[in-house]
């Protein structure tokens, strides 16, 4: 889904052809976000099929180049003003892992949370030096994207933190056997497919 | 690589019989010349104690603390201060810039302190405000000027004199994000340039400019990211 529309906001500054969207969607997203060039055209063929896309010239090297239609323009539009949907929890194994630790209530959750902490903080880390190699080239899709990375790894130190905090003030201890039982959920959770 | 710090065994107690409050606990840290540090923890984990022993603020209660292979221990008051004057820097989530000096007054004082004359000490503080970016506001009072560039002028406080070793308390503490990494991005660059660093933060985003980073609870060192192989290289 996002790659149509990072395929039409391409297409909306210039016609361009197969190899070189793929080229630079990459360069925007890095390795976060492979794309083959099978996608690309796929993708393409999909677009045309909509009506969002129509061939242009085929250039000197024979490569068929395409442009964005006025409807593809008006999608595009449209896209950028809607808000992503981001309700309810994510399905994620790190969620799974420390609710099963901290159900089991015999300190495996402490352990838990200081191996992933110190995991994420090693990626943060790494995440940090590609963002300051984006800084030195000025390279500001490259640092959008560092920044959502170390975002990402900062919220979850900072709620693996809180967890912990959580955990200590409830009893928890690392040898086992809290104080206080823990406050069973009184309602559904709000759920979301992952992506 | 050199050892510019040197923590070992270093335990701190407050008060005594049931009161007594342990802050440090058998803590071990060894800061490599080029290499920032970053040392995390909850409130009252024992960082900001931590900085205050390594920069001889402060004695620990058991342990060996070494400075450019100077043993703390060994020292007097009078040792004490010199060594804290000539080879540590120190930078503040207060900044303690004096309001009626300028940028660069405020920076060459701990020289003029430490008995550099007058035009030997104002050469190194405006060298000190070329590393940080500040050489053209050298001549600007402290409210002229942004948090960040107060900021900026404390750090070159801390650098005058070529000191081996900073140690930074929560320096991004009232900045903004942009201005806390341009910050983190300075020590970053000192670093890089040989300096040895301790960052006390509790922000894993300014951690993250670390080769290492540290983490306590009550007192003790409970994990730490991968040591680096090599220092130099990981940035550049």
């Amino acid at each position: 889904m996002s790659i149509r529309y990072a395929l039409l906001s391409l297409l909306d500054q210039q016609p361009h052809h197969g190899y070189q969207l793929k080229t630079a969607v990459e360069g925007w997203l890095g390795q976060s976000w492979p794309l083959n060039i099978g996608q690309v055209y796929t993708t393409l063929a999909r677009l045309e099929r909509d009506g969002l896309v129509a061939l242009g010239e085929v250039d000197a090297q024979g490569r068929q180049t395409y442009q964005i239609t006025p409807a593809g323009r008006a999608a595009l539009a449209d896209w950028f003003a809607t808000p992503v949907p981001r309700d309810g929890l994510v399905r994620d194994e790190l969620l799974v892992k420390l609710v099963a630790a901290v159900a089991a209530r015999d300190g495996t959750a402490f352990e838990v949370i200081r191996g992933q902490r110190t995991a994420t903080l090693e990626l943060l880390q790494q995440h940090t030096r590609h963002k300051a190699q984006a800084e030195r080239r000025g390279d500001l899709p490259r640092l959008v994207v560092a920044d959502l990375l170390i975002a990402q790894a900062e919220a979850e130190v900072a709620w693996l933190e809180l967890c912990e905090a959580r955990l200590r003030t409830a009893g928890h201890d690392r040898r086992g056997g809290g104080a206080a039982p823990l406050a069973q959920p009184s309602g559904p959770m709000p759920q979301r497919e992952g992506p | 690589m050199t050892a510019v710090l040197e923590i070992e065994q270093v335990a701190r107690t407050y008060g005594s019989g049931h009161t007594q409050v342990t802050a440090l606990d058998g803590v071990s840290l060894t800061v490599q010349a080029g290499e920032l540090v970053a040392v995390m923890g909850p409130s009252g984990a024992g960082k900001s104690t931590l900085l205050h022993v390594a920069g001889g603020l402060d004695r620990p209660t058991s342990g060996t603390i070494r400075v450019t292979e100077t043993d703390l221990g060994r020292l007097g008051r009078a040792g004490l201060a010199a060594l804290r004057r000539r080879r540590v820097g120190y930078v503040f989530q207060e900044l303690n810039l004096i309001a009626a000096l300028t940028a660069a007054e405020n920076v060459a004082l701990p020289r003029e302190l430490d008995g550099v004359r007058a035009r030997t000490a104002r050469t190194e503080a405006l060298a000190a405000l070329e590393l940080v970016g500040m050489a053209e506001l050298a001549g600007t009072f402290p409210d002229q000027l942004s948090g960040g560039e107060q900021q900026r002028v404390a750090i070159a406080r801390a650098l005058v004199g070529q000191r081996p070793l900073l140690l930074a308390d929560e320096p991004t503490g009232a900045l903004d994000t942009l201005a806390g990494e341009a910050i983190l991005g300075l020590l970053r660059a000192r670093c890089d340039a040989g300096v040895a660093a301790v960052l006390v933060t509790h922000e894993p985003r300014y951690a993250g400019y670390a080769d290492r980073i540290v983490f306590l609870t009550d007192g003790r060192v409970v994990d730490q990211t991968a040591h680096p192989t090599t220092v130099a290289g990981r940035w550049s």
